[in-house]
């Protein structure tokens, strides 16, 4: 490790440090908020990975979540709660290579579309059942409160990074940025592209089930709607992107200012917004097609030729 | 030079496109150290022949070893593997990455693989070897036409490959280009790279090639050193028609 990586994990570990005591200010406003920043930035930053350099758009996200939130919600009276995120990491990895295998062949707008689908498909699955059986909604009650989750979220938040970190000086992290600018040449390459792709696919399911059996507590009454929004996965897209996917720190970047904005727009026009959510994606996409990271570049490259003609 | 040991062969290679037949029943080999031209006129099917060798196209019949082993059919991935490398008519580098990074792909991925300090080292290497090292950590979008093909051809060497495919490598090139291009491709060959070639370019074929098939029409209809084959009467048929033969 360089000199660099270690300033970068030290200010990494620093910042989560402080992230940490967010819980001691004990406004439940805030802490609240922190939850909702914490949850998107994991989605978000997860997402990232994968979608970041092979350039599939992801909308699968709500599926993972929405699986996580059903595997706390069935097994919380079974099993102890802590074994509910790791069992619903596997099980989401298991969908996630499942549907990677079947669809990561699909090109472009294609798999946009089958991602959406599977999300919607495995609601009208859950729905159905509960209709079969008669019970609607499941409860689950446990005696976390908002700073556990919190804290939790924040472990993950860690670990997610940590893999990060590790795939973009990994084999499979360079073969995924080659993947991305031109499949054909790596297949010429050498690379097992459909491998790479599972593999990499993997991961942000994994962390989205994680993330969802995690909030199930908050949520207390589980229903398919809610577990499965399509908002959620539309939502990580536009946070992702207004952060920038090129960096590890990018996706953070947009979650934190959007999770606020998005705070008003609930709050002041509870009607209206999905309205504004497309009309938010509209806007990033047309000013700031490369997110707060390609910003930052382009103000650095232009600070970099100004200091050069001096 | 036809005294190496055979790398490469095609035994009856095929391609069938529904009813066309771009490639029929070709048989060649390909020799150690050796540089063989792969010519004849637009649409004889030369590339699809280059594309059946590297895996980008499965044969529809016939065999095509490496070393003895069988590679026809397999994925482009595993032909990589085992030690073909190529460049591609149109160029295609990656446009996020800088040259260093495109040429480090070819040394992490290829047949020869290597990680981390060996393999930026290896890119250099290559790098110096095409005339490129002061252009290591330049945007692939900032290369001329002829540095683009440079870097292409430094990212096909990186993996150390058995047989090195260049199709149409010297194509578009101005006329100091050119020189420089075979220039290059002499040193390849001085190095005793064994390479297949398809080409247009007469003057490279005849300084660069120690054997040459020429096909028309998917079928191969003259084989030989360049001198040879550019002076069989079949051939200059293929080009130029009848009349002139």
């Amino acid at each position: 490790m360089t000199t660099r990586d270690w300033k970068n994990l030290v200010l990494g570990a620093v910042l989560l440090g402080i992230a940490a005591l967010l819980p001691l200010t004990g406004d439940a406003y805030a802490i609240a908020l922190g939850v909702n920043i914490a949850m998107y930035g994991v989605l978000a930053t997860s997402w990232a990975l994968f979608s970041g350099p092979t350039h599939y758009i992801s909308l699968a996200t709500a599926a993972f979540f929405g699986v996580g939130t059903y595997v706390t919600a069935s097994g919380i009276d079974v099993l102890p709660y802590w074994a509910l995120p790791p069992l619903a990491g596997i099980i989401g990895g298991i969908l996630a290579g499942i549907v990677g295998l079947a669809t990561l062949r699909l090109s472009g707008v294609y798999f946009v579309i089958f991602t959406l689908g599977l999300a919607e498909m495995i609601r009208q699955i859950v729905t159905w059942r509960q209709n079969a059986t008669g019970h609607k909604g499941s409860y689950v009650l446990t005696d976390l409160t908002e700073n556990h989750i919190y804290w939790q979220l924040l472990g993950v938040a860690a670990l997610v990074y940590l893999a990060g970190w590790a795939i973009g000086r990994s084999r499979l992290g360079f073969a995924l940025r080659i993947i991305g600018d031109d499949e054909q040449v790596a297949s010429h390459l050498g690379i097992n592209t459909a491998v790479s792709k599972v593999a990499l696919f993997i991961v942000p399911g994994a962390v989205a089930a994680i993330v969802g059996a995690m909030i199930a507590p908050r949520y207390i009454y589980i229903e398919p709607s809610t577990a499965f929004t399509p908002m959620l996965s539309f939502q990580v897209v536009i946070m992702a992107m207004l952060g920038g996917t090129g960096r590890l720190w990018g996706p953070i970047v947009g979650v934190i200012p959007f999770t606020l904005l998005w705070e008003v727009i609930s709050v002041s026009f509870p009607n209206q917004t999905t309205l504004l959510l497309g009309l938010c994606f509209l806007l990033i996409v047309y000013l700031l097609p490369n997110g707060f990271v390609g910003l930052f570049q382009k103000i650095h490259a232009r600070a970099l030729s100004k200091e050069a003609y001096q | 030079m036809r005294d190496g040991a055979q790398v490469l062969s095609l035994r009856g290679a095929t391609k069938r496109f529904g009813g066309l037949v771009a490639v029929d029943g070709i048989d060649f080999d390909v020799h150690e150290h050796e540089v063989l031209g792969l010519i004849g006129p637009n649409g004889s099917g030369k590339s699809t022949t280059l594309n059946l060798i590297s895996g980008a196209l499965a044969p529809t019949s016939g065999t095509i070893t490496l070393r003895g082993a069988p590679i026809s059919g397999q994925p482009a991935r595993e032909i990589a593997r085992r030690g073909v490398a190529r460049t591609f008519q149109l160029v295609r580098l990656l446009p996020s990455m800088t040259v260093l990074e495109n040429v480090t792909a070819g040394a992490v991925f290829g047949h020869r693989r290597r990680w981390g300090h060996a393999a930026e080292a290896q890119a250099l290497a290559v790098l110096e070897k095409v005339g490129l090292a002061g252009a290591a950590q330049s945007r692939v979008g900032q290369l001329t036409y002829i540095d683009t093909k440079r870097v292409e051809l430094a990212r096909a060497l990186a993996g150390d490959p058995e047989v090195l495919l260049l199709d149409e490598w010297l194509a578009g090139l101005n006329p100091t280009e050119l020189e420089q291009g075979i220039d290059l491709i002499h040193k390849l060959r001085d190095e005793g790279r064994t390479v297949v070639l398809v080409e247009h370019v007469m003057d490279a074929i005849r300084s660069l090639c120690d054997a040459c098939v020429v096909m028309s029409s998917g079928r191969k209809i003259a084989e030989g050193t360049p001198g040879e084959v550019l002076s069989d009467p079949e051939v200059v048929r293929a080009y130029l028609g009848d009349d002139n033969a």
